[in-house]
């Protein structure tokens, strides 16, 4: 029966203000969306770092004008070099094909150069990538060496876009989760006194403080849980219909977003929403309704 | 049953206390009137012996527990053993006279079978039989403090406590809801009622404590208004 009661007593409760009710399950809705979004780009990025920081590679081009005895001279050192884990060396024509494929688009952009305008290189990856200092001050004076180019400061420079947005939607979520929290704080304000009666003549006959407060706490838990619904499944919506749809030239470049990471979201921001709006719930009740 | 011992209140702001070191035993199936001005005090030993209240000073025993000690978790069990009436009657307006008595079992855990058997019980004793399903507009104010009455004494209290519960009836019904806690009183139910009502205090031949200016300034064993 008490279930049964606490049940009645919050649907009651959320009908009886349910303009407020659905402001607060919207507020939720884009708030945890923006959580949620947040999160699956740390996934996201860590995933990336891994994939790219394995293949990151240092480029070492050459001068137009190298010799053999220099460019050997070099391949020797990086054979012998404990920092290199591996190195290969890219002449002009691999280089002109691997140009050919990346450029395949644009057709008289590879048209109008042909392999000798393309530079020769070594492609190097380091046992360890942050070691890239090292290898420039060693290999930039020698002769043959036009220019040594770290991938890993390219790749950090995207990751810092990912990392850019990823705080920015974590400010969001912030600043909706503060309108969201003030809003249930509000509700429950009103549910309380719209009750006041009840709860008085509860008081009054001694029903225990978590009888009296559960169904305004539940009332917040409900449209927390709501909206994290709502948001998880906008998160499904930004896979299937921007990812994987109208975006999926750019996410080509990125690893894909799994569903697991997807799925998993629906109970990590139920569980934030929920606990949340519940600590809000129960701390607005301390201040209407003393014992 | 009940005992305040030097129970001094002040509120906060208040230049002068609403209650100065007083001291008052009851004992169980007693009756007590307390009576005096508007702004005597007298209200504040309802809301003291309720736990609405604190005293500044002093201790206050109901049922044997000392109430000013006690701990905020424990005091919904506490007024379980309390029932309560007042000059507003304190009814649910959407709720039918069985609803709102069983309500307060309800609330406290009670199941709807209980209730069934119980509350049609208690509005019989209280003399509201063939009416538990009006509504409180639907009822005279003397009907509806009997409600109230059946509320506060549905889960059998040791102790009954009436915050001027005849201030909005008249001379009539007044007698009436009277008669009503005496019957209660005589089932061993210790009542204790605040009041100003002269007729009633004379009538009923009781106890009576009269305070003025937060001091008791009399108490009579079967005494009269004054």
């Amino acid at each position: 029966m008490r279930a049964k009661y606490v049940l009645q007593e919050v649907l009651i409760g959320l009908w009886r203000n349910v303009t407020m009710t659905i402001a607060m399950m919207i507020t939720m809705t884009v708030s945890l969306s923006m959580l949620g979004a947040s999160l699956l780009l740390y996934l996201q990025v860590e995933d990336m770092k891994d994939y790219y920081y394995q293949q990151v590679e240092v480029s070492i081009y050459l001068k137009g004008d190298i010799n053999d005895e220099q460019r050997t001279a070099i391949k020797d050192k990086l054979a012998g070099d404990g920092l290199v884990k591996e190195s290969f060396y890219e002449s002009k024509e691999l280089a002109y094909e691997n140009f050919k494929k990346m450029f395949s688009d644009a057709q008289d952009m590879v048209e109008s150069v042909g392999p000798a305008e393309m530079p020769e290189s070594f492609r190097v990856s380091l046992k360890d990538p942050t070691k890239f200092e090292q290898i420039n001050t060693d290999y930039k004076e020698l002769p043959g060496v036009q220019s040594i180019v770290d991938q890993q400061k390219l790749l950090a420079k995207v990751f810092d876009v990912l990392g850019a947005i990823q705080s920015l939607s974590l400010v969001v979520a912030g600043v909706m989760g503060i309108a969201a929290l003030l809003l249930v704080a509000n509700t429950i304000q009103v549910a309380a006194y719209s009750k006041r009666r009840e709860v008085s003549v509860m008081k009054l006959v001694g029903a225990s403080n978590w009888f009296i407060q559960m169904p305004f706490v539940l009332e917040a838990v409900f449209a927390a849980v709501l909206g994290s619904l709502l948001a998880g499944v906008m998160l499904i919506f930004v896979k299937v219909f921007l990812l994987e749809g109208s975006l999926s030239a750019l996410t080509n470049l990125l690893t894909p977003v799994s569903w697991g990471d997807v799925l998993i979201m629906f109970p990590v921001l139920a569980g934030a929403g929920g606990i949340v709006s519940a600590v809000t719930a129960w701390i607005t009740l301390r201040f209407y309704i003393r014992v | 049953m009940i005992r305040l011992d030097h129970v001094t209140k002040t509120y906060p702001k208040a230049s002068r206390p609403s209650l100065d070191d007083v001291s008052v035993s009851i004992e169980k199936g007693d009756f007590v009137f307390f009576i005096g001005p508007s702004g005597s005090g007298k209200s504040s030993i309802i809301k003291l012996l309720l736990h609405e209240i604190t005293p500044t000073r002093g201790k206050i025993n109901v049922n044997g527990k000392d109430v000013t000690a006690m701990r905020s978790w424990k005091i919904p069990s506490f007024r379980r053993s309390i029932g309560c009436v007042f000059q507003d009657f304190r009814l649910l307006p959407n709720k039918t006279a069985y609803e709102n008595v069983a309500f307060a079992l309800e609330v406290i855990g009670k199941s709807k079978a209980v209730a069934r058997r119980v509350v049609p019980e208690v509005l019989e004793l209280v003399g509201l039989g063939g009416k538990e399903h009006r509504y409180p507009h639907e009822l005279s104010g003397g009907e509806q403090q009997r409600v109230a009455v059946a509320r506060a004494f549905v889960n059998r209290p040791l102790i009954l406590l009436a915050d001027e519960p005849t201030g909005n009836l008249d001379p009539d019904t007044s007698i009436e809801i009277m008669r009503l806690l005496d019957r209660i009183n005589r089932t061993g139910t210790t009542v204790v009622m605040v009041t100003h009502d002269s007729n009633i205090v004379n009538q009923m031949r009781r106890r009576v404590i009269e305070i003025e200016g937060g001091r008791i300034v009399r108490d009579q064993a079967r005494g009269v208004y004054g």
